[in-house]
């Protein structure tokens, strides 16, 4: 079947099989932030903003996407000056697991998170093992501007 | 993995019907776990364009359609002001945020998920399960049924005046429960709902006498309850910890 989606604002049409995941198809198409990990949508590594909300590409097929809007970290305004801060923050270690801490970040950023514990909470799904995550959460502080 | 040769998103219920019971298909719901489950069909029936994704209040009940996701149904105000965030707190710590993004309510209840917090929560109060074909049912009711060619349409809330309380316990942060419990109390009447058992929910309905003596009441109901080991935990593990959460709960919306 062939699908039409929406790639970082760039129209991408693609043949693919009814059931091929739409991690597969994004990295087929070139996408290579997108990067897999654990492949049961757990770890967060695979996330993409799909219409504008995060999810794991491993959990989804890539049929639903026909029509829709995603989002990967090569189409986020924000992704460097995160990047940036995690980064100076010790944060990027083998980087991994960085484009999906971005995406959701920037998405917590968009809806307004600005308390670091509800920001924990909303990237429970985010794993990494490089960092032990206190490096990441202070530049987490700084890019939500934590106010407490 | 799961593997079809077709893949349809009808426009609405009657569309999906008919491919449903017409070829070798299955509605996926949210979709999550592909790669947990090994299946293979014709056609897979993907339901995000067929407008099931309302949340509506009126004034005796709460509609909540089928392909409203966790997070939107968490997310809502009216669920947000429903028992004081009952079921807003029971779905916020239900796996990562981005799987909430792509469970969807109909996706979790129609399969009979036996690890399901939500089912549990909703079991307490009046919940109706709205089907296409079967019509509507109550959720208890169509726990225990076979029903397998039909398509959820939306559940049903109805607003009582209720004390409700929800307790689990899991292995991690966002792992499945190994034990979930919900209560409910009305003016003479007490719901106990028991998930996670690892089998599916179990409701059991009491007059608010019996509880005169919770420790007494609660090693009655355990008796009743039927509980088992799986990878998560063991059945005496399961029997223990639900006696103390049950207590909790019960002190919680009794006293």
């Amino acid at each position: 079947m062939r699908i039409k989606l929406k790639v970082n604002n760039k129209t991408e049409e693609i043949d693919i099989e009814p059931h091929e995941i739409l991690l597969d198809v994004l990295r087929k198409l070139g996408y290579y932030s997108v990067r897999r990990g654990c492949d049961t949508g757990m770890c967060g590594i695979c996330t993409v903003l799909f219409d504008g909300k995060p999810i794991p590409s491993c959990s989804v097929f890539a049929a639903r996407a026909d029509g829709h809007e995603i989002t990967t970290v090569e189409g986020l305004e924000d992704a460097k000056a995160f990047a940036k801060l995690l980064s100076e923050e010790g944060a990027d270690q083998c980087g991994y697991c960085s484009p999906g801490l971005i995406l959701n970040t920037v998405y917590l950023k968009k809806i307004g998170v600005k308390d670091l514990n509800k920001a924990k909470i909303k990237l429970i799904g985010n794993l990494c093992r490089c960092t032990g995550y206190e490096s990441q959460h202070r530049a987490i502080t700084k890019f939500l501007g934590v106010t407490k | 993995m799961i593997y079809f040769k077709e893949y349809l998103k009808p426009k609405n219920l009657q569309e999906a019907y008919e491919v449903l019971t017409s070829k070798n298909a299955k509605i996926i719901g949210g979709a999550t776990f592909l790669k947990l489950s090994n299946q293979s069909f014709e056609t897979a029936i993907d339901l995000i364009d067929a407008k099931l994704d309302f949340i509506r209040e009126s004034e005796n009940e709460i509609e909540i359609g089928a392909m409203v996701t966790l997070s939107e149904f968490g997310d809502n105000p009216i669920i947000s002001n429903l028992y004081n965030g009952f079921l807003k707190n029971i779905t916020e710590n239900i796996l990562s945020f981005q799987m909430r993004n792509l469970i969807t309510v109909g996706g979790t209840i129609f399969p009979k998920f036996g690890f399901s917090d939500l089912i549990t929560g909703l079991l307490v109060l009046e919940t109706e399960v709205h089907l296409y074909k079967n019509g509507k049912i109550r959720l208890e009711d169509f726990l225990n049924t076979k029903i397998q060619k039909d398509i959820l349409e939306k559940i049903t809330i109805k607003k009582k005046p209720l004390a409700v309380s929800f307790k689990n316990i899991k292995n991690s942060e966002y792992d499945f429960s190994i034990i979930n419990i919900a209560v409910s109390k009305s003016e003479n009447e007490v719901k106990i709902a028991v998930g996670a058992r690892p089998a599916m929910a179990v409701l059991i309905t009491k007059d608010l006498n019996f509880f005169e003596d919770i420790d007494k009441a609660v090693e009655s109901l355990l008796n009743k309850i039927k509980f088992s080991d799986d990878l998560r935990a063991s059945k005496i593990y399961r029997q223990k910890v639900c006696k103390a959460l049950l207590k909790r709960a019960l002190r919680e919306v009794i006293q």
